[in-house]
């Protein structure tokens, strides 16, 4: 065969790759039953090479899984060697140190086979709805609270499943059927990968992936690597502090841009909590390079090879990089700030700049009812658990309003309300955009949303708070403001804590404001049009036009002459 | 004696096809886009004077287009005001709270139509199972009106929290505005879109008000232009769902029209498939910018109940509006002649979707264009004649093609002009087959055993590299490609399709509740149908979507009742349940034992006949082998080799004519590319039939 007829097929199945774990990511979502996968896209799907190198990641999908996959196909490949393996097996674990940093995320591996050998293996990512203990709460404070550990085992061994292990799930979880056909459902999405990687095989006339692998890692990296050489070389620190459960917690970070690498140190961060939201290593390096990924090479796709140049460590005794037997349920509070920590250190070296920090950690309602939390209630008591997500603003751009009620990093898609109340007994007195919430500035941070919620005919019900930015708002950049709080309370006005378990009583509601998003650049120079629309649409008050922009707005109109006084006096 | 015509206004060109007992006759005209409707009318005097016909002999128009896509694309229809629940007048802003593209943050998201200070908010409220909570407050709708009817809209959509439940407070509301505001169109979207999820339903309430006035006025233009000019018959409308409708409901739910040319696309190949009787087909429609497929199966396009509309960012899935009404299932890719290709930065080629259109065009027009496109790598393979396009009319620049192709693809990459047109050529056919493979498995549906039918102008060059990466064995190429939709609506039977939400668990089916549904779903679609079918047979096809308890996606399930006795009974549920295990095993391969299934959402579709049309059609054994007018070099993708193909004029070829490939049939607008693997024989009816020689 011609070179140039290699290089256009490398081509070809390169972007076949991408389809086949595409294809297997839309297979898992028509059939998981856990909300966040169904709903929200919440997995991540990919396929490697012999050596447990990831040649392609399907586009859907979320940060926090796609970059964990990675690192834990070679701690299977570890301990079950490539040739070990024989076609059937396939292998599973939802170990938090060695995936995606908690036992919900189980993740499953299957090898395919060309001739009897094995040539590369496709695995994935994926939320399970309950993996038993107390629940998705951050109210743990050792990780044999939070529910079942499976550590690297046979799923099924030469095609033959192991019955044991599906006992022991089963034995363990709450919605035990949905826990075992979600596992069943990512195998299956596993088997549609290997069989498409295989017919690839046989239709392009190869044995080994080995030409592709080094094809797609080689021009990664040195993709990569030539966006990181437009970078001035130097250390970039930055530090942003967050609410944490007990006590504040810092994130330090120092970004060393080298010639051909980037390496973030978290050095300096605080320690680990007391309670379930804490961080294994795995998915520290997972949001942090996904941020990196944003500003520097977000055309170059995921692979062990664009991956490469970007290195992430922090120490063993901070709250990045927790150790057994730390809690870490809901590690994506933390985990969902990091882009913020690594692009505001970033920030004054990325051509143009990047975008203000943003409401950054998914804002879910975690509720539960029924007899466990109703107390003396004498109405109806119905059992439910139920989980709706939910997001506030994005932060700015630099030349751009940040986006309303949309999440940055976690991509996490909404639940309907209708969908919810269909299965839930609960009510939404309202949700929609937070007037005033987006940091103010030049372009101005995505707005939060009010979310008012209550049992149906009053029942009382408990949340399990896990809300972050209650005392440490989404800064603003360039002279841009802070978007506002959370907040959390009671419908009758008592202030709630931001986490942890709490009860709503009979006849009271559950108030959540989400935060907006930072704002970009100095709010006087805001164009008076895009203020006057902002006004109009009741996206800021008319007081906030004039206070924090200077625009004077009299009956729905821009008064030219004041506002041209107001933004001269600011400016002098 | 039956004179029908069928008219397919697209975004550059009127198509107009006549059908009569003696043969059809067609003509294609340049949209008039200040008022379609005169380009429309001189579309039909032509046939009917070419026909040697009269106007008053004309016994059935319909008509389809793709006006209403285009305000929405756009953003050129009315102001228009929503009314929603107190405390959620977000929801089509909020959208699903996602960002449709992962790693650009500086992604847009498409603005709502209706903007905040027009969405009013009510206050009512009505719960999921329907109970009223709180009473609908008239004096907020009529406050609401005097603002809107200040701000100047002039169609109002009203969405309130589960009224595809209970549409009590939306009728009140509706009435109430109706009564303080008579001049302006009222949509509910308990009557547009009765479907759970409040972001959908609403998105789908507002597009139809936002398009309705205009769509209102154009179609009342059209009717009475066609009076003018002595057309007197009724006039019908395609819908995007594949049926055709009367101008009353067209007028009252014009978001339905939305996908009525792409319909009417895959009707025309639902139709030859049907003729050549071939039952499991795969379409393939390529033109200047995109390619859509769709599966057909027994002639029947494959329907969904959810559409996107105005995609804004590289066609992505969520960077449009999503509209939740029946429409015909296609996949749509940025794969067109038009399609740009270039380098990214890992120096792969990559191919789309932007497009070079028609002005510029592609580098061969010699137009200003200077980026490479796939038809200048389809000319540079020798696939088009430079010489000899478009019948002639227009000579291609070869050298200016070969030069772009070179300087953006083939100098970087180290490879010659030919090396480099193959590589954009297979990219786009690898997208293509990536879009058609994925989409195929999706639907639980093997490729490798489907029949391709193509056309559009670029799909001949293309469909027989697509069907080998497909392992497609037969490809058909169907004459008058070019005004297919025009003649896909002569084809298309009158249909309606109601579609309500009704939550059921399986294990506790509400058996006279589901019936009555199916009643008063019936009683909605009966007088639709029969207005555009009067005295036929209707037949009747009811879904059920059904999903496992605590799954998010359902499966549509035709429902095991028996045409006669039209009724859900006790034995019903045990037959729903075992028809859905089928199905879920037909898609996933396996069912899940021991969780309860439950029922979203029921549709119930009448139709009456498709039109009979030509008999069966067989392909004749191919004994001649015509002369070729000639050769000309082209590249084989499969080897990568320089082979000489055969050239001939379609024109020329007459049924049971014989074309071994490698081979290059020509025609007026495009030419059919015969690989060495395929072996081509024209039918009766004209068509080319690419069947795969034995490997």
């Amino acid at each position: 065969m011609s070179d140039a007829l290699t290089r256009i097929h490398n081509n070809v199945m390169w972007n076949r790759l991408i389809a086949v774990v595409e294809e297997e990511a839309q297979a898992l979502i028509r059939t998981a039953f856990s909300t966040s996968v169904r709903e929200a896209g919440d997995l991540a799907a990919a396929v490697f090479d012999r050596q447990g190198r990831m040649l392609a990641q399907a586009i859907t999908g979320t940060p926090g899984h796609i970059n964990s996959v990675a690192e834990c196909v070679k701690h299977f490949l570890s301990k079950h060697p490539i040739d070990t393996m024989v076609p059937g097996d396939v292998l599973i674990t939802n170990d938090p140190w060695l995936a995606s940093g908690h036992h919900n995320d189980v993740t499953i591996v299957t090898p395919f086979f060309f001739d009897g050998r094995a040539v590369g293996l496709v695995a994935n990512t994926c939320h399970v709805v309950d993996i038993g203990g107390r629940g998705f709460t951050p109210d743990s404070r050792q990780i044999y609270e939070e529910g079942l550990d499976i550590p690297i085992l046979h799923l099924y061994r030469a095609g033959e499943l192991n019955e044991t292990l599906i006992e022991i799930i089963r034995m363990n979880v709450r919605e035990a059927n949905q826990v075992v056909g979600d596992i069943f459902a990512f195998a299956g999405g596993n088997e549609v990968g290997a069989q498409r990687m295989v017919d690839m095989m046989v239709e392009f006339g190869i044995d080994d992936l080995g030409d592709l692998a080094d094809f797609i890692i080689d021009s990664s990296r040195a993709a990569t690597i030539k966006r990181i050489a437009e970078l001035p070389n130097g250390t970039y620190h930055n530090r942003v502090t967050m609410d944490g459960y007990e006590h504040p917690i810092t994130l330090q970070a120092a970004v060393t841009v080298s010639d051909d690498s980037i390496l973030v140190d978290y050095a300096g961060t605080s320690k680990p909590s007391t309670y379930g939201i804490n961080v294994v290593l795995n998915y520290t390096k997972a949001y942090t390079t996904y941020g990196i990924k944003c500003a520097v090479a977000p055309d170059i796709p995921n692979n062990a090879g664009s991956m490469e140049p970007l290195q992430v460590i922090a120490p063993e005794d901070c709250i990045l990089n927790v150790q057994r037997p730390a809690p870490v349920a809901l590690r994506h509070i933390i985990g969902h700030l990091l882009p913020d920590t690594v692009l505001g250190a970033l920030h004054p070296v990325l051509p143009g700049g990047t975008l203000a920090e943003s409401s950054s950690a998914l804002a879910n309602l975690q509720l539960r009812g029924g007899s466990s939390v109703a107390g003396a209630y004498e109405g109806t008591i119905v059992e439910f658990e139920m989980m709706h997500f939910n997001n506030g603003g994005m932060g700015a751009r630099p030349t751009k309003d940040g986006l309303s009620a949309t999440g940055f990093p976690n991509g996490v898609r909404g639940v309907p309300v209708e969908a919810t109340e269909a299965i839930a007994p609960v009510v939404f007195l309202r949700k929609e955009l937070r007037c005033d919430s987006g940091g103010a500035g030049k372009f101005r941070g995505g707005l939060g949303q009010d979310i008012e919620v209550m049992g149906i005919d009053g029942m009382p019900f408990d949340v399990l708070a896990q809300y972050e930015k209650v005392s440490n708002p989404a800064r603003g950049r360039n002279g841009g403001g802070a978007g506002r709080p959370t907040r959390v309370e009671l419908g009758s006005g008592t202030l709630l804590r931001g986490k942890g378990q709490q009860s709503i009583p009979p006849g009271d509601s559950f108030y959540l404001g989400l935060p907006g998003g930072g704002g970009h650049g100095d709010p006087y120079d805001r164009d008076l049009a895009a203020v006057a629309d902002d006004v109009a649409g009741d996206y800021i008050t008319v007081e906030s036009a004039h206070e924090t922009y200077g625009v004077v707005i009299v009956d729905g109109v821009i008064d030219q002459k004041a506002t041209a006084q107001l933004r001269a006096s600011h400016r002098s | 004696m039956e004179i029908r015509i069928g008219v397919d206004i697209g975004g550059t060109f009127t198509d107009v096809a006549l059908e009569r007992e003696a043969g059809s006759v067609a003509a294609k005209t340049l949209t008039t886009h200040d008022a379609p409707e005169r380009g429309a009318i001189t579309g039909i005097r032509e046939v009917l004077e070419t026909a040697g016909l009269a106007a008053a002999e004309v016994t059935q128009v319909i008509y389809g287009t793709t006006l209403a896509t285009n305000l929405l694309i756009e953003r050129k229809g009315s102001p228009t005001g929503l009314l929603t629940t107190r405390g959620f007048r977000d929801s089509v802003e909020m959208r699903n709270e996602n960002r449709y593209e992962q790693y650009d943050i500086n992604i847009d998201l498409p603005d709502p139509l209706v903007p905040r200070r027009l969405r009013r908010p009510i206050t009512e409220r009505i719960d999921a199972r329907g109970r009223v909570l709180t009473p609908l407050h008239p004096q907020d709708v009529v406050d609401a009106a005097v603002v809107l009817e200040t701000a100047g809209v002039q169609a109002v959509a009203v969405g309130f929290m589960h009224s595809y439940v209970n549409a009590d407070h939306e009728q009140q509301a509706g009435e109430i505005l109706a009564h303080h505001l008579p001049d302006v169109e009222i949509t509910l979207s308990s009557e547009v879109s009765p479907e759970m999820r409040e972001y959908e339903r609403l998105s789908t309430a507002c597009a139809n008000a936002y398009v309705q006035p205009l769509m209102s006025r154009h179609l009342d233009g059209l009717a009475a232009e066609l009076q003018r000019i002595g057309i007197t018959c009724p006039l019908h409308l395609m819908l995007s769902g594949g049926g055709i409708t009367t101008i009353e409901t067209a007028r009252r739910f014009p978001v339905r029209l939305v996908e009525s040319g792409p319909a009417g696309g895959a009707i025309f190949a639902g139709s030859i498939a049907r003729d050549l009787g071939f039952s499991d087909v795969l379409s393939y429609d390529m033109g200047g910018t995109t390619a859509k497929i769709c599966l057909i199966q027994d002639g029947h396009p494959q329907t969904s109940r959810s559409f996107e509309v105005a995609r804004m960012y590289r066609f992505m899935r969520g960077s449009g509006l999503p509209l939740r009404i029946p429409v015909i299932e296609m996949v749509e890719i940025g794969a067109g002649g038009g399609s740009i290709a270039h380098l990214d930065a890992m120096g792969r080629i990559t191919v789309g979707p932007e497009s070079a259109g028609s002005d510029p065009g592609p580098a061969a027009y010699d137009l200003g264009g200077l980026e490479p496109t796939v038809t200048d790598a389809d000319v540079v393979l020798g696939k088009i004649d430079p010489a000899n396009f478009a019948d002639g009319r227009m000579q291609l620049d070869a050298r200016a093609a070969s030069e772009a192709i070179s300087r953006v693809i083939g100098d970087p990459l180290g490879l010659d002009a030919g090396s480099a047109a193959l590589g954009v050529a297979e990219i786009v056919d690898e997208n293509m087959s990536n879009a058609a493979r994925v989409h195929t498995v999706e639907s639980g549906q093997r490729v490798e055993t489907k029949t391709m039918i193509a056309f559009g102008g670029a799909a001949p060059l293309h469909a027989a590299r697509l069907a080998e990466k497909l392992s497609i064995r037969r490809v058909v190429i169907p004459p008058g490609a070019g005004i297919g939709s025009a003649i896909g609506f002569l084809r298309a039977p009158v249909a309606y399709e109601v579609t309500r939400t009704f939550h059921q668990r399986l294990s506790a089916l509400d058996i006279d509740g589901a019936n009555s549904l199916l009643d008063s779903m019936r009683l909605e679609a009966t007088p639709i149908v029969e207005a555009g079918a009067p005295g036929q047979p209707l037949h009747e096809s009811r879904l059920a979507y059904m999903r496992y308890i605590g799954q998010g996606h359902e499966v549509g399930v035709e429902l095991p009742i028996t045409i006669d006795a039209a009724v859900i009974d006790e034995s019903s549920p045990a037959q729903f349940l075992s028809a859905y295990e089928r199905e879920y095993e037909r898609l996933y391969g396996r069912a899940i034992p021991g969780v309860d299934v439950e029922i979203l959402s029921w549709v119930l579709t009448l139709a009456s006949p498709a039109p009979p049309h030509s008999t069966h059609e067989v392909v004749p054994d191919s004994k001649r082998v015509p002369p070729p007018t000639g050769s000309r070099a082209v590249m084989d993708a499969d080897s990568g080799q320089v082979v000489q193909a055969d050239l001939y004029a379609r024109s020329d070829l007459a049924p049971g004519d014989s074309v071994p490939g490698p081979a290059i049939i020509v025609e007026a607008n495009t030419a059919t590319l015969v690989t060495g693997s395929f072996h081509a024989t024209i039918s009766a009816g004209g068509h080319i039939v690419m069947e795969a020689v034995n490997e």
